[in-house]
């Protein structure tokens, strides 16, 4: 590496404070980015395989960042991924079984991630109308499956929640 | 956007399970990854740059060899000037 005097000083400490930040950013988002991770792919081992990747990408580019919010970028960049994985490698088990891709990366984004259905379409490339119908269809299908000890009680009963 | 949704709220609550605990080397790891992406980035652009370079100087120096030469004037035969 040629190091002209300041430029190469300089550089060298942007990148020592990258990596500081970067540790930090991991330390303190890693654990939600992971629980993501592990409901999108139901295992926790292809979870860790999703991540590593994501969070490399988003080491790559933090001194490019302008301003943004690097655990949105980190979203992004994760279900990006997910999307975009061979079909065979389908997601199974999980609190999530037995839905489909799409219906998992619907379901974690609006209801873990809580982003609003505008920005979850936009993200997924998706008309909001179709967002709604996949999330209506999918906790559905999540509320029928759960074992819900409370369900044959009437709406008014008192409700023991678990946990 | 939508009303708060008792439903909803549920599937929330069914998701939120304790997060799982993160691997110990997982930034680190991350970290060696994403200096490996830099250099892998910076290694290309390189090459790329030396090939437009090279490019350009070779384009350069066979446009000057091969550059036909002007034909010259021919020396009989113009009517302009009138020679007389």
């Amino acid at each position: 590496m040629p190091c002209h005097g300041g430029v190469g000083r300089r550089r060298e400490a942007a990148e020592t404070r990258r990596d500081a930040e970067f540790a930090a950013f991991v330390a303190g988002a890693g654990g939600r980015l992971l629980h993501s991770a592990t409901l999108l792919t139901g295992d926790p081992a292809a979870a860790e395989r999703l991540l590593l990747p994501t969070l490399a990408a988003v080491h790559a580019g933090w001194l490019r960042m302008r301003g943004e919010d690097p655990y949105e970028l980190a979203r992004r960049e994760l279900f990006r991924r997910f999307v975009h994985r061979p079909w065979w490698r389908r997601p199974h088990g999980g609190v999530l079984d037995g839905l489909s891709p799409q219906e998992r990366t619907v379901v974690t984004l609006r209801f873990f991630e809580g982003v609003a259905e505008e920005q979850a379409a936009a993200q997924l490339g998706l008309p909001e109308d179709r967002v709604r119908a996949i999330a209506a269809r999918a906790t559905a299908a999540l509320r029928s499956a759960a074992p819900r000890p409370n369900r044959p009680a009437p709406l008014g009963a008192t409700r023991a929640v678990p946990r | 956007m939508s009303p708060p949704n008792r439903r909803d709220d549920e599937i929330r609550r069914m998701l939120d399970t304790p997060h799982p605990l993160l691997p110990a080397g997982l930034a680190a790891a991350a970290t060696a990854r994403g200096h490996r992406i830099l250099r892998r980035r910076r290694a290309v652009h390189a090459a790329l740059w030396t090939l437009l370079l090279a490019a350009v100087v070779t384009a350069i120096v066979l446009a000057a060899l091969m550059w036909p030469s002007s034909p010259p004037p021919a020396e009989p035969g113009t009517w302009w000037p009138p020679q007389n």
